[in-house]
């Protein structure tokens, strides 16, 4: 007599062992949070999750004359691309240069080589005093955060271009110019994706910071750190929830592009 | 078209030594004939063979096809590397059709031709496929194929099948001849295999270990298909064998 093959329940993929482990700390996090501020009992220490969730619920209402949690936040994301694309239209060019020109290469290395170590932040003064509070601020402590990153990976992605990709495509009688578009572009893409990804990353961390110096009006730092002096702790971490489910949707859209175009570096070997 | 190999030497200079990689080559190969140049290994036939291709500078020396001075990469000889050498992010198709892409063939036209070369080389279907996703094998006949599209009328080979394992090796050596046949290419071919080396070739160019010369060119009678196993390939390629032993055991 034949067994009757096991029947796939749809619960299997749900409740499979490596789905339960990777939700169990969030589990266990959620329950404790719960109990200690029962126990805690200081909405000003830690809130209960319930307050927090109905700060969440209404992200377009305003929140303190401060702005809603949403529009503060688009403002945020805004700065960041701005300083992002800073960042990126001058570390690829730059990083594209310096892996095929020595000179530049060694014009540029060991100022990079200085600069890169300085934590953004450590910008801060320095930003206020050349261009008070203000975009332009914001802008150059983001875009300082992204461009290393961005510039290193973008050097990265060249190294890795083969030698011989190079030399086929001349041989096949493509001209220094097509040979950057159609090889050195495309086979330093993967890389440079990576440097964009990892920068902008840093660039959503410097705007949460840039936005708590002192004089700023808006953003979801600038409501963070309101709704501290306000005594608000629920609404600092409502606003600290949305800066991570933003950071990570985002992460996750240049992982979705990473997947689809990029996936020939993984499997080429 | 007939490729001219005039006295080329190369020096390579490190730490301030300069040593001789090759010294006073001299190679005529005629046109639409399939010369091997076997060497052992370090020998200098990589170099060689980059020289022909305008890749590499030689020291001394010059190189002609058709009557004209080589300076650098031309369309009349395409290349074959080792490790293939495909552009990972493009479609078999694209990777044959990139030559001509690069001199500006329209869209279809170009498309029609890498198809055509698809099925010389036998992957009928594997067109839209990426690389990766091929054998070490197929993504080498890709090559041959991306090469032959822009119609060189020589086609330098790098040790192709050195990184292949022995069947695929003599299946892909029936195939390149049977491609030869078909198109009628001049075909220069650098191996370090004597076996290969006299199944394939019309001429052999045998090197000595480096400093690489020419320490004699054999040519091979034997009539194609040649049969691996036969009285007559075993003599021959004993013959080849002996060359190569001889100059190891004179150092």
């Amino acid at each position: 007599m034949q067994m009757p093959p096991d029947k796939p329940q749809w619960w299997h993929g749900i409740l499979s062992k490596s789905l339960l482990l990777k939700i169990a700390l969030p589990i266990i996090i959620i329950i404790s949070w719960e109990v200690l501020s029962i126990l805690i009992d200081n909405p000003f220490i830690l809130p209960s999750i319930e307050s927090v969730l109905l700060v969440l619920s209404k992200p377009f209402a305003d929140i303190l004359g401060s702005g809603s949690l949403i529009g503060n936040a688009m403002i945020s994301l805004g700065r960041v691309l701005i300083g992002f694309f800073v960042a990126a239209v001058l570390a690829i060019p730059l990083g594209i240069g310096m892996a095929r020109n020595e000179k530049l290469h060694d014009f540029f290395d060991s100022t990079v080589q200085v600069f890169r170590p300085i934590p953004p932040l450590a910008w801060v003064p320095l930003a206020l005093a050349w261009f008070r509070i203000g975009l332009v601020s914001m802008v150059f402590i983001i875009a300082i955060g992204a461009f290393f990153p961005i510039l290193l990976n973008t050097l990265d992605g060249m190294k890795s271009i083969k030698k011989t990709w190079i030399e086929a495509a001349h041989t096949l009688g493509a001209k220094e110019r097509q040979i950057l578009a159609n090889v050195v572009l495309p086979g330093a893409a993967p890389t440079i994706w990576t440097g964009l990804r990892v920068g902008f990353g840093i660039a959503w961390m410097c705007v949460v910071a840039a936005e708590m110096m002192p004089g700023t009006n808006s953003g979801i730092g600038y409501l963070i750190i309101t709704s501290y002096n306000w005594g608000q702790v629920q609404v600092i971490i409502a606003g600290i929830i949305v800066i991570g489910v933003i950071g990570l949707g985002i992460d996750y859209l240049f992982k979705v592009v990473e997947k689809k175009k990029f996936m020939w570096r993984e499997l080429d070997r | 078209m007939t490729l001219i190999v005039e006295n080329i030497s190369k020096e390579f200079e490190q730490r301030g030594v300069r040593s001789a990689a090759l010294v006073s080559i001299n190679l005529d190969v005629k046109e639409k004939e399939f010369t091997c140049v076997l060497g052992p290994s370090g020998c200098g036939k990589t170099t060689l063979l980059r020289i022909i291709a305008g890749l590499e500078k030689a020291t001394t020396g010059r190189v002609m096809i058709g009557g004209e001075l080589v300076t650098g990469p031309s369309s009349r000889m395409a290349m074959i590397f080792q490790d293939y050498s495909l552009f990972p992010w493009r479609t078999v198709i694209d990777n044959i059709a990139f030559g001509l892409e690069m001199k500006g063939v329209g869209e279809e036209e170009r498309l029609d031709v890498a198809a055509h070369y698809l099925d010389l080389i036998g992957l009928n279907g594997f067109g839209e496929n990426f690389p990766y996703e091929l054998s070490g094998g197929m993504r080498q006949r890709v090559a041959v194929a991306r090469a032959l599209a822009i119609d060189p009328s020589v086609l330098l080979m790098d040790e192709p099948f050195g990184a292949l394992d022995a069947q695929t090796r003599n299946m892909l050596q029936k195939q390149l001849l049977e491609i030869w046949d078909k198109t009628k290419k001049t075909v220069l071919f650098v191996t370090h295999s004597v076996d290969e080396a006299v199944f394939m070739a019309d001429r052999i160019v045998v090197l000595t270990s480096r400093p690489g010369t020419v320490k004699e060119v054999v040519t091979i009678d034997l009539p194609r298909p040649r049969d691996r196993t036969s009285q007559d390939f075993a003599k021959v390629r004993r013959y080849v064998l002996g060359l190569i032993d001889e100059q190891q055991s004179t150092q």
